[in-house]
């Protein structure tokens, strides 16, 4: 210690100052390192996935012209009519050369077997058109759609392709003639589930979503935040709430599959309700996102600073009258944040909902909850599984939908918070 | 019930007999070594028209003592001050006075505090009519996360104190004004209370608080954060007060406790030292240590 060499305060810290530059440095950069680097994956998803997917939106048609012959047409019987006949003769008068039934039956072919139905529906709608001759463009086979799409390659042996060169032959001078154009595909996002790629539709798993997730987040906020609020501001504290907490942690990271099984144990087979119905996937889904919930709400009530909850007792408010009034409202954002999250799994979830049969193959869009129905998960999982070419283009549309879905319900979970916190 | 205040009867006796005899001041120049150090309170514990009366008073945080058998009264329409060192309990003993001590999991309390006639540690008491009848405003300001306005007609509305949106208007006008807050937020009553500065959160806590205008009002040092003029303001709404009321408040400022107090108590490490009125506690302590305290000798 001699005195006049020691350094001062001020040469010390300027002494240490460039390390500590440097560390803050470092870290932000590490910090924008990550953000950046998950940027990119999750372009890189969208993008894979959009590409592929895009496609999906548009599928080709076939201009037909359709003699509504009234002689096919039974005053009492509209339903029974061979529509499918209607479309056959239309093809023959396009192509008069082709003869032969093999010949025929491989022309007919190009038109999807949904033509007839779209008919029938138009002759359902307006029995007027009855006798009249029309233009029509009806459904391409989702042969001719990957045709078209490119993703049907005319440079392998005929005998290694979908379509032979007879049928890329009619094809090529229809497409000539301007009868078959790609359009949007409306019935994507109208239609329920089919084998037939081009006749498969989103809106049946949509519903049938939007009914489960209904169920699951009428069920499961209630509840969730009633149980984190006694658990976290009226229950004594004793020996059996630290064993149901434990219980409840360990809840949540029992596997979903597990629930499934329970689903079906209890809700089918005891209670009888039906099968592949919203009711019990929600239920399911319920049990499954009531941990997360709690969780999350309950580490949002203890945010909740003391000196709030003693202001409320100190001006003599009763212990409901402080959880309603103050610890609630500055616990919401927290709680709706935790709800979302368990929402979003809930929404990705397919392995529960398999064991309730909601996988089963259902062509009828769901108008209720007990309707049979599917989930979006379980459509991508089905459509990733069928053999047809044009269902990989409908599998990364139907998850482009999922995650649109996700987006929305995140973005009124963001619009909620925000107007919850402007109360404070 | 009736045991209870058989006991406090015979116990106020008892207290209060030997005391008359006995001034218990040890001079300063007795030496360290052969001074016993007794801890029992000195001076005027008791008065005869008690608003409070607290006998035999512990309470404990867990296995620490915080409190150490308290017996003290609060007379009818004065000012008691509690002074002493940080730490020593002065906030936990007030906190007893409206049970807001049941709010802290680890705390327990003993011994009987009587409101009047009521036993408010009784069983059968509730504690929400108790809390509106003996307020508080807490050491730490802690505003509700609304507004200034919502902050102060809170505890009018739960407890249904006015009728009307005009007169609740009134009351929050008046307990501002009162606690000398309104010239500087009657333009913006409906911002955000947690917005404004320390000292003037510390004077919308004694708004909200005198807004419910309770018979009892626990003050802890509510001119902790306060200049001279706000702190003047209080001190004034202090002494308006006390018309109607009985005030209890902490302070660590003895000039204040000497302005607005008509008694004061010392307390020592959880001890009650010494009681009696303010001018003869100032002037004349009886027990050393609260004399090494008012004259800043305390270590
Ligand atoms: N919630 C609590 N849990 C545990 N111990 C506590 C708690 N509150 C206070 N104590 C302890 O009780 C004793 C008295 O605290 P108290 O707050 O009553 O002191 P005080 O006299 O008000 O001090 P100050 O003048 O600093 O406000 C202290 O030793 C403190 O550590
Ligand atoms: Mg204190």
């Amino acid at each position: 210690m001699q005195v006049g060499k020691r350094e001062t305060t001020m040469e010390r810290v300027n002494r240490g100052l460039a390390r500590r530059y440097l560390q803050e440095r470092l870290f932000r950069l590490f910090g924008l390192g990550a953000v950046i680097l998950s940027i990119c994956l999750l372009g890189l998803l969208f993008v894979s996935i959009g590409l592929k997917g895009w496609p999906a939106f548009e599928q080709t048609e076939i201009l037909l012209d359709i003699n509504f012959d009234q002689e096919l047409f039974a005053v009492d019987n509209l339903m029974g009519a061979d529509y499918g006949a209607l479309v056959k003769s239309s093809m023959r008068s396009l192509f008069p050369e082709v003869k032969g039934r093999a010949d025929k039956r491989k022309l007919y072919r190009l038109v999807s077997s949904g033509a007839s139905y779209v008919l029938r529906k138009m002759v359902m709608e307006d029995t007027a058109i009855i006798g009249s001759s029309r233009k029509i463009w009806l459904p391409a086979d989702d042969e001719v759609d990957m045709l078209l799409k490119g993703h049907i390659r005319r440079d392998v042996p005929e005998s290694d392709r979908r379509l032979s060169d007879q049928q890329i032959g009619w094809i090529d001078q229809l497409t000539e003639a301007g009868l078959l154009k790609k359009k949007f595909n409306t019935t994507f996002f109208t239609a329920g589930d089919s084998r037939e790629p081009e006749l498969a539709g989103i809106h049946g798993a949509v519903m049938g979503s939007i009914y489960t997730l209904t169920i699951t987040l009428l069920l499961s906020f209630p509840i969730g935040v009633a149980t984190a609020v006694y658990l976290e501001e009226f229950a004594p504290r004793s020996r059996w709430i630290d064993l149901v907490e434990v219980n409840i942690n360990n809840l949540a990271a029992v596997p979903s599959i597990i629930f499934g099984l329970l689903g079906l144990a209890v809700f089918l087979n005891i209670f009888g309700m039906p099968r592949s119905a919203p009711l019990v996937g929600g239920l399911v889904l319920t049990l499954m996102t009531l941990p997360t919930i709690i969780i999350a709400s309950r580490a949002a009530l203890k945010s909740v600073p003391p000196s709030i909850r003693e202001a409320a007792f100190g001006v003599g408010a009763s212990k409901l009258q402080v959880v309603t009034h103050h610890v609630l409202p500055l616990a919401m954002p927290g709680m709706m944040t935790g709800t979302i999250i368990g929402m979003a799994q809930a929404l990705g979830e397919t392995a529960p909902l398999l064991m309730i049969g909601m996988v089963a193959f259902i062509v009828d869009v769901p108008t209720g909850f007990t309707d049979p129905s599917t989930v979006l998960p379980v459509q991508i999982y089905l459509w990733a599984d069928s053999p047809e070419r044009a269902f990989v283009e409908r599998t990364s549309a139907a998850i482009m939908i999922l995650l649109a879905f996700l987006i929305s319900m995140n973005a009124i979970a963001v619009f909620l918070r925000r107007k919850f916190e402007r109360r404070w | 019930m009736e045991s209870m205040d058989a006991s406090f009867g015979t116990s106020e006796v008892s207290f209060l007999a030997p005391e008359d005899v006995t001034p218990e001041y040890v001079s300063e120049a007795d030496t360290a070594g052969t001074y016993v150090e007794n801890r029992s309170t000195v001076g005027e514990q008791f008065v005869d028209d008690a608003r409070m009366t607290c006998r035999d008073v512990n309470v404990y945080y867990g296995d620490k003592h915080a409190i150490k058998n308290i017996s003290i009264d609060v007379g009818r329409n004065e000012v008691l001050a509690m002074i002493g060192p940080s730490g020593c309990g002065k906030s936990t003993f007030l906190r007893c006075l409206n049970r807001m001590n049941d709010t802290v999991d680890t705390c327990r309390v003993s011994g009987d505090i009587f409101l009047d006639q009521l036993n408010i540690y009784d069983k059968s008491v509730d504690v929400v009519p108790l809390r509106a009848q003996v307020g508080m405003v807490f050491q730490k300001p802690n505003p509700f996360p609304k507004s200034i306005y919502d902050n102060v007609a809170y505890g009018p509305k739960i407890h249904g104190l006015a009728s009307s949106k005009s007169e609740l208007d009134g009351v929050v006008e008046s307990s501002l004004k009162k606690a000398g807050l309104w010239k500087e937020v009657n333009d913006r009553l409906d911002q955000p209370g947690t917005g404004l500065s320390g000292g003037q959160q510390q004077r919308l806590c004694i708004a909200r608080a005198i807004a419910v205008r309770p018979e009892v009002i626990l003050m802890d040092e509510p001119c902790s954060a306060l200049d001279p003029i706000a702190t003047a303001t209080i001190e004034n709404l202090i002494s308006e007060l006390q018309e109607q009321f009985t005030i209890v408040i902490v302070t660590h400022n003895m000039q204040q406790a000497a302005r607005v107090s008509q008694r004061t108590a010392y307390f020592h490490l959880g001890d009650l030292i010494e009681v009696g009125s303010t001018d003869r506690v100032f002037t004349n302590p009886r027990h050393r240590l609260t004399e090494d305290y008012i004259t800043g000798r305390f270590g």
